[in-house]
């Protein structure tokens, strides 16, 4: 498939760009079973056509249901799945390239989701923020060592004292503390952020996101956050693209998509937000299940769920394409490209219909 | 005994609550001496009211969940108070006699719906066997009603889907069956311990939406266990709020997330990312809850407090009215040397 024209390009030189990334998975049974069951090949498309560009000192955040290719999107970026197709430029270069030169590798630095799996339980903190300070040989010298380690965990609001202890002895708030530093001991300038608060409390997510957007503040950093709590998302982002079954359906700045969001898969999660205002606004559920990516449905992937589906819907792959009046957005959606989805640019936007599939 | 807001007078009815819970004290004997996983903890719910329960990870909620439905791990132990359903003390009953209570009286969800759900079973049969042992029904009138179940609880095409294995069903479908499971005997009390935080927005707002139908129309109480306040905000008629083994504050669902008294409750709504806008610094609670072996004297949040004083940390605070709520904070005793902060005030 081709990389689809046009998308808008932010100013400044993008930090990284996906160019038509897609991550594909042979998930058929074993080849005997497959020839007597006479079963086809099965592929499973968790990311399929994927493009977008994040400028220097920015934060694009994706979001979609489980299951969407949200963490795939992640491992591709920062090389840990080779694409099946289309390929990531890391600061104009290569991946490829410059996965292979240590001097580019540490400028790219990922945190997963999970504070608890990702620290090694058996090596003191000190040790596990040294490491990458020691792999790309930044700093010479033990007592140089120390003083960078001791810096780093002041930097996330830690004790250098802290340094002596192990993973276990800290709280899941602070393990992920610990993650950010070591992330951060590569001096990196581009980080992927997987899902970093979802495993922790309201009350220590608030830290952390404060943390994270203080570093951006004071180290220029880039970051490809990935979350699917919107509210979460709304604070950290500059830009937001909502991907479903392994593909972006939309990328807008982020105030224009929660003011004006306006894919109907994008409207409808909004719409199925809880709301803590209280203000009695009724939550629509999205009607129907999510579709399974080994067999997605004809047409815009969306239209077994979608309440503006029509034929066309059904035969045709919508592309993505800027709305009239809003150059800076992109959305997959032919009801938007006819106009028929009773949005008028610049005004508020009207609740979608409700569900023609129902619960 | 119960104050006004501990037993919300507008919800029950000639029986009186449905549940009560009286001074719990849960303890854990270890090696170095016995730690209390909750102390003191007192609430009630009425027929038809949902009571939500929040708090950090750790605060002790599904320890309370646990010990109402008679599921404590060992070594943990109830050492204190009393649990009441129907006026009936159900905390010192032998284990037997526990276990037809709770498919019974007392329905229970739990985060995992695969670890509720035997995989080797259709659906139907998991359902009509739970009907059937607590309910004089025959086979006929049980595969009737287990449809009717799924349906109710918005499995499409039930009657086909009767006899689906649950590895057929999507997460959102599971979660769906669990929920028919624990309330297929029609009980009384369901305790729902993280019901939606393994699902998507979408599916969550179905399932939120049936729970709190069901209490309406079945007059089920149901203790709602969640640390998403967006869930709770829309699902539940009053709020407990737990930290370190106690209650913080309690008290009708709108005064407790839109006007929290408690300095502690106070924390954590402002903690909540906001929806509707962005903000440069999210309010917090600096540093983390204490451990169980470390509780400080007075009042446990006395090292987290930004409204901190000196009575704070040697008398442990009482469950004051504050007017609207019930809060375990000196704040609200008019004796204390401190006056309560604008910040904590009405509107
Ligand atoms: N077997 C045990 N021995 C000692 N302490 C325990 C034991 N099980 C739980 N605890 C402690 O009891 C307290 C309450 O635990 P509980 O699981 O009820 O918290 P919670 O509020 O449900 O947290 P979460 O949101 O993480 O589920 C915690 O401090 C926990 O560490
Ligand atoms: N290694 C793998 N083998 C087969 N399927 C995979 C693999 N990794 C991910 N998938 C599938 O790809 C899809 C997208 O996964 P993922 O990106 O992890 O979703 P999420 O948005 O929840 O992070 C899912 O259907 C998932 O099951
Ligand atoms: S292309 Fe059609 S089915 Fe897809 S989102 Fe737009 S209106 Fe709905
Ligand atoms: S009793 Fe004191 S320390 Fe505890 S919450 Fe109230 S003001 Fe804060
Ligand atoms: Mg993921
Ligand atoms: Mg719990």
């Amino acid at each position: 498939m081709t990389d689809r024209r046009p998308h808008p390009r932010a100013a400044g030189a993008p930090m990284l760009a996906a160019e038509d990334l897609a991550k594909h998975f042979d998930v058929s049974r074993p080849l005997l079973q497959r020839v007597l069951a006479g079963e086809a090949r099965r592929t499973l498309k968790a990311v399929d056509g994927v493009s977008f560009d994040i400028p220097k000192g920015t934060t694009l955040s994706l979001v979609g249901e489980s299951g969407c290719g949200k963490s795939t999107v992640a491992r591709l970026v920062v090389g840990l799945y080779r694409p099946s197709r289309g390929r990531v430029l890391f600061d104009g270069m290569d991946l490829e390239t410059a996965r292979s030169d240590a001097a580019q590798r540490r400028r790219m630095q990922m945190i997963f989701q999970d504070p608890y799996a990702s620290l090694n339980p058996r090596w003191r903190v000190r040790d596990i923020i040294a490491e990458p300070v020691r792999a790309f040989g930044l700093v010479e010298g033990g007592a140089a060592q120390r003083e960078r380690v001791a810096e780093l965990l002041m930097q996330v609001g830690l004790s250098p004292l802290d340094g002596e202890k192990y993973p276990h002895e800290f709280s899941g708030g602070q393990r992920q503390r610990i993650s950010i530093a070591r992330a951060l001991s590569s001096n990196p300038e581009f980080l992927v952020c997987d899902e970093p608060t979802s495993a922790l409390d309201v009350s220590v997510q608030a830290q952390i996101l404060n943390l994270m957007k203080d570093l951006q503040a004071r180290l220029g950093l880039t970051y490809l956050f990935i979350s699917h709590n919107l509210a979460v998302v709304r604070q950290v982002s500059d830009r937001i693209g909502v991907m479903y079954l392994g593909r972006l359906v939309e990328l807008a700045p982020a105030e224009t998509l929660f003011i004006a969001p306006r894919h109907p898969y994008t409207r409808a999660l909004m719409e199925a937000i809880p709301d803590l205002e209280m203000t009695g606004r009724q939550r629509i559920p999205v009607g129907g299940e999510v579709p399974s990516p080994i067999n997605p449905p004809s047409g815009c992937p969306f239209h077994p769920r979608c309440p503006l589906a029509n034929a066309r819907c059904k035969a045709e792959m919508p592309a993505l394409l800027p709305p009239r009046g809003q150059p800076d957005t992109i959305v997959a959606c032919h009801a938007v490209e006819e106009e028929r989805d009773g949005v008028v640019p610049g005004t508020t936007v009207p609740p979608l219909p409700a569900a023609a599939t129902g619960v | 005994m119960a104050a006004p807001i501990l037993s919300t007078p507008s919800h029950s009815r000639d029986g009186g609550p449905i549940l009560e819970v009286r001074n719990l004290r849960v303890e854990f004997p270890t090696r170095r001496g016995v730690l209390t996983a909750l102390d003191d903890v007192s609430f009630d719910i009425a027929p038809g009211e949902v009571l939500g329960v929040v708090g950090e990870s750790g605060a002790g909620k599904s320890m309370t969940g646990a010990a109402i439905i008679g599921l404590l791990e060992p070594p943990g132990r109830i050492a204190g108070g009393q649990i009441l359903l129907n006026g009936r003390r159900i905390d010192n009953l032998p284990y037997e006699q526990m276990r037809r209570i709770r498919g019974k009286e007392i329905g229970a969800i739990f985060q995992d719906p695969l670890t509720t759900l035997n995989p080797l079973y259709t659906v139907g049969r998991q359902l009509t066997e739970t009907m059937q042992t607590h309910l004089d029904i025959s086979d006929r009138e049980a595969r009737q009603r287990a449809i009717g179940w799924l349906e109710m609880v918005g499995i499409p095409a039930a009657a086909q889907r009767v006899d689906s294995y649950p590895h057929e069903f999507s997460g959102g479908m599971r979660q769906r069956v669990v929920i028919a499971l624990a309330l297929c005997a029609e009980p009384k009390l369901i305790v729902a311990d993280e019901p939606t935080t393994a699902l998507d927005v979408s599916i969550q707002a179905q399932i939120i939406a049936l729970l709190k139908r069901l209490a309406r129309e079945k007059g089920t109480a149901m203790m709602l266990v969640t640390h998403d306040m967006g869930v709770i905000a829309e699902t539940a008629d009053r709020v407990a709020v737990m930290y370190a083994g106690c209650i913080a504050e309690i008290g009708p669902v709108r005064e407790v997330v839109k006007a929290p008294k408690h300095p502690y409750s106070e924390g954590l709504m402002a903690s909540i990312p906001p929806l509707d806008r962005k903000v440069d610094h999210l309010a917090g609670i600096e540093g983390a809850m204490p451990r169980l072996s470390a509780i400080p004297k007075g009042c446990a949040f006395n090292t987290r407090c930004p409204h901190v004083f000196d009575r704070c940390r040697h008398e442990r605070p009482e469950l004051l009215e504050t007017g609207t709520t019930l809060a375990t904070c000196w704040l609200y005793d008019p004796a204390s040397e401190k006056q309560v902060p604008e910040l904590l005030k009405d509107d």
